[in-house]
């Protein structure tokens, strides 16, 4: 029982190596070094990346933002609980914070074009999960985090929270409206 | 009558006990030890297993059993119970067994390792009384600043205590075995992973006091607040450093089973130990996978943490997925299996559960485990997977296929030589493996595509009853929960035989004779016979594993392609910068 006993060779090191070994270690560690290259290649060549820009911030001050952005583009109200929706002008910088248990406001973007898309929470972490699409990002509270969007298919899409927030997480549930 | 001083030296020096069947050498403190954190362990994977079947029953869409807030502490209390307190209990009697049986020598401390246990035992009923009360339904990982009960921290806190003081009795164990000369020239390789995990255990079980203990003041009010983005950070360098705790433990198991089973010899030391080291000195740092997607991280950070430039640790796991199979292979060709590329693996002793839950747990690891593991720890792919039923699809094949299968059929190992009982029910034992690695293979599988199709993990209701906002996952989302759902039910009956049949053993099990403790000192552990110096005129091709190898292919082949059809997935997504 061989693994279970110490090794034959006085110093282990100087066991030969298998071939088998050698072969699949020098296959292994070519792929190995192909998918860390793919990362860096992405950012040059590939489209979706986080842009690395965030502030830090606070409840108080993001929500202001927030509602300053509402004031000045509110187009209506959806919902019984009339959140108010939004259609900033495109390459504006657009608000939405995650709380206990709302994405806030509603957001109507325009196909094609590109907005700098500000997240944050305002009391627990939460998770900015957009569907169909499938983008996934992490809200966390006293981070403004910032990402430059470009819709580039329109309809309904929904934020559904995915980082767990307490008992009404699954009532959490937002609107990105992207028009023609 | 007079005694003299040998004679009382003797009788209250260290009694040990060999295994005839095994010729394994049992430490009675070491063993008593062993056996009690190992029972632990099996009643903590009782207890998740209970836990599973609610959350499997209430995620499964047309089932949605429990309440809400039932289910998410139900939840908190699965991941605590099995993804810490069954797993690192069990991993305590493998650094018991590591060091003190292989090793031939006394266990160090014995009333210290005791004083772990008791730790250990306190701290998970602590913790588990915090969620049953209902105010710590926060989750394994309790992200601040949602507030948990301040025992809910208190108890892990003491729970990890209890292991540290494991991992110091384990090296000093090592210590003593080197002094007083119990075995010859280096520590035999499944010792060598022990040691791997132990180290890794240690730094893990650090960053979770630099997290918790400030956590746990800030819960009774003596820290006003804790930044969540530093919280996430080192929290993971417990959570996922923990992860390669159990990855170095179940693939010395692996090892240990090639041994037992086959007397397979590693193919070479120099390359297993290698791939053990390269574990420590890269996988340990894991906590980026978890932050792909966070603000305040840079995208070097995310790369060069994700990866170390060249995903060492990924090529350690690929290294020994190739040497565990291949000094398999290479024993059964020189039993005289050498037909073919595959006739090694067809006459395999597939009836034998420490066989065949080691081969599962080896196979669903890698190709389930290992390619979904690397593909969602790319910076940019985690963008589409972050947070999504993938996760937990992702690490039931690593932590529950991989290591809790492997675990299991080292313990049908141990049931007879340890416990010293014969196994009841030894057709349930045979299947057990089957019914539990491929039912939570398909879980595994299932929640990876509920992940790929959007749904949440931790998430009661993918219908969103009750949401001022509705939201429709596809027909095939939903399909995929149910049938990851029913698996999770096969599943939890697969681990249910397990505790049927261990339990059962050691209740009822026919005793086996084993000669009593003495206390004579156990002969010193001899180097392993030197085998053939080359593996000539075995296989094809001067391969000596050339089966292995075309596995292993096989392997990198499904690998390649599923990364790169993840990266078109992304590619399809709006564009970002």
């Amino acid at each position: 029982m061989s693994t279970l006993s110490p090794p034959a060779q006085k110093v282990w090191w100087k066991q030969p190596v298998d071939r088998v070994e050698v072969v699949w270690i020098a296959i292994a560690l070519t792929w190995s070094i192909i998918m860390f290259i793919m990362m860096p290649l992405w950012h040059v060549y590939g489209k979706q990346n986080l842009s690395n820009e965030a502030y830090r911030t606070t409840p108080e001050a993001y929500m202001e933002k927030t509602e300053a952005m509402v004031a000045d583009y509110q187009v209506r109200t959806e919902t019984d609980m009339a959140i108010p929706v939004v259609q900033p002008p495109p390459g504006s910088d657009v608000y939405m914070f995650g709380r206990l248990w709302q994405w806030y406001p509603i957001l109507e973007l325009k196909k094609g074009e590109t907005y700098r898309l500000h997240l944050s929470s305002l009391d627990w972490q939460h998770g900015f999960s957009l569907q169909p699409q499938n983008i996934n990002l992490q809200v966390i509270p006293g981070y403004d985090m910032v990402v430059t969007i470009t819709p580039d298919t329109s309809g309904e899409f929904t934020v559904v929270c995915n980082e767990y927030c307490g008992i009404g997480h699954h009532e959490m549930v937002g609107k990105i409206h992207v028009v023609e | 009558m007079t005694v003299t001083a040998t004679e009382v030296s003797r009788a209250s020096g260290p009694l040990f006990r060999t295994c005839p069947k095994t010729g394994l050498v049992y430490h009675k403190s070491a063993e008593t030890l062993m056996k009690v954190n190992a029972v632990a362990a099996v009643v903590a994977l009782l207890v998740g297993g209970v836990l599973a079947l609610l959350v499997a029953l209430t995620r499964w869409p047309a089932v949605h059993l429990l309440p809400a807030d039932t289910f998410y502490q139900v939840l908190t209390a699965h991941g605590i119970d099995m993804l810490i307190i069954w797993v690192i209990f069990f991993e305590v009697a493998v650094l018991y067994f590591a060091s003190s049986t292989l090793l031939r020598c006394r266990l160090a401390t014995p009333r210290i390792a005791w004083l772990a246990f008791a730790l250990m035992v306190l701290g998970a009923v602590i913790n588990n009384v915090a969620i049953l009360n209902g105010d710590s339904s926060v989750m394994m990982t309790s992200y601040v600043p949602m507030p948990a009960n301040p025992n809910f921290y208190l108890g892990l806190i003491l729970f990890a205590v209890g292991a540290l003081l494991a991992c110091f009795i384990f090296l000093g164990t090592l210590v003593i075995a080197k002094a007083e000369r119990t075995y010859e020239g280096s520590i035999p390789l499944v010792t060598f992973g022990a040691l791997t995990a132990c180290i890794i255990a240690i730094f893990t079980i650090a960053s979770g006091a630099i997290v918790l203990i400030p956590t746990w003041l800030w819960s009774i009010g003596y820290i006003s607040d804790i930044d969540p983005l530093m919280y996430r950070l080192v929290w993971w360098a417990l959570g996922h450093s923990s992860q390669q705790i159990n990855v170095s433990a179940h693939v010395a198991i692996w090892y240990a089973i090639a041994a037992i089973v086959f007397g397979a010899k590693p193919l070479s030391e120099k390359v297993s130990r290698g791939a053990f080291l390269l574990y420590i000195l890269f996988l340990q740092l894991a906590s980026a996978h978890h932050l792909l997607v966070d603000p305040g991280v840079s995208s070097e950070w995310k790369i060069f943490n994700t990866s170390y430039a060249m995903y060492l640790a990924v090529l350690a796991s690929m290294i020994h997925g190739l040497t565990v199979p291949g000094s398999i292979e290479v024993a059964q060709r020189e039993k005289g299996f050498n037909k073919g590329l595959f006739e090694w693996i067809r006459k395999a002793p597939w009836s034998n559960p420490v066989f065949s839950g080691m081969f599962l747990s080896l196979i669903g690891f890698g190709f389930l485990g290992g390619i979904s593991g690397v593909v969602m720890g790319t910076e940019q792919i985690n963008l589409i997977i972050h947070n999504t039923m993938y996760v937990p699809g992702h690490f039931h094949a690593t932590v529950v296929v991989g290591t809790t299968l492997a675990f299991m059929a080292i313990t049908y190992f141990l049931v007879p030589t340890l416990f010293k009982r014969e196994l009841i029910l030894p057709s349930w034992a045979k299947w057990q493996p089957y019914v539990f690695g491929i039912s939570m293979s398909v879980v595994s599988l299932a929640l990876m595509g509920a992940g790929t199709l959007g749904v949440s993990r931790r998430h009661w209701d993918m219908a969103f009853t009750d949401a001022a906002i509705g939201y429709d996952y596809s027909a095939s989302a939903y399909m995929l929960m149910g049938v990851g759902s029913f698996a999770g039910v096969v599943a939890v009956i697969g681990g249910a035989m397990f505790v049927v049949v261990v339990v059962g053993s050691l209740l009822f099990g026919k005793r086996v004779d084993a000669p009593a403790h003495s206390a004579e000192r156990p002969p010193m552990l001899r180097r392993a016979e030197p085998g053939k110096a080359d593996h000539s005129g075995l296989g094809v091709a001067g391969f000596s594993a050339p089966g292995t190898f075309v596995f292993a292919l096989t392997f990198l082949t499904i690998f390649v392609v599923y990364y790169f059809l993840n990266w078109k997935y992304l590619a399809s997504v709006w564009p970002m910068s």
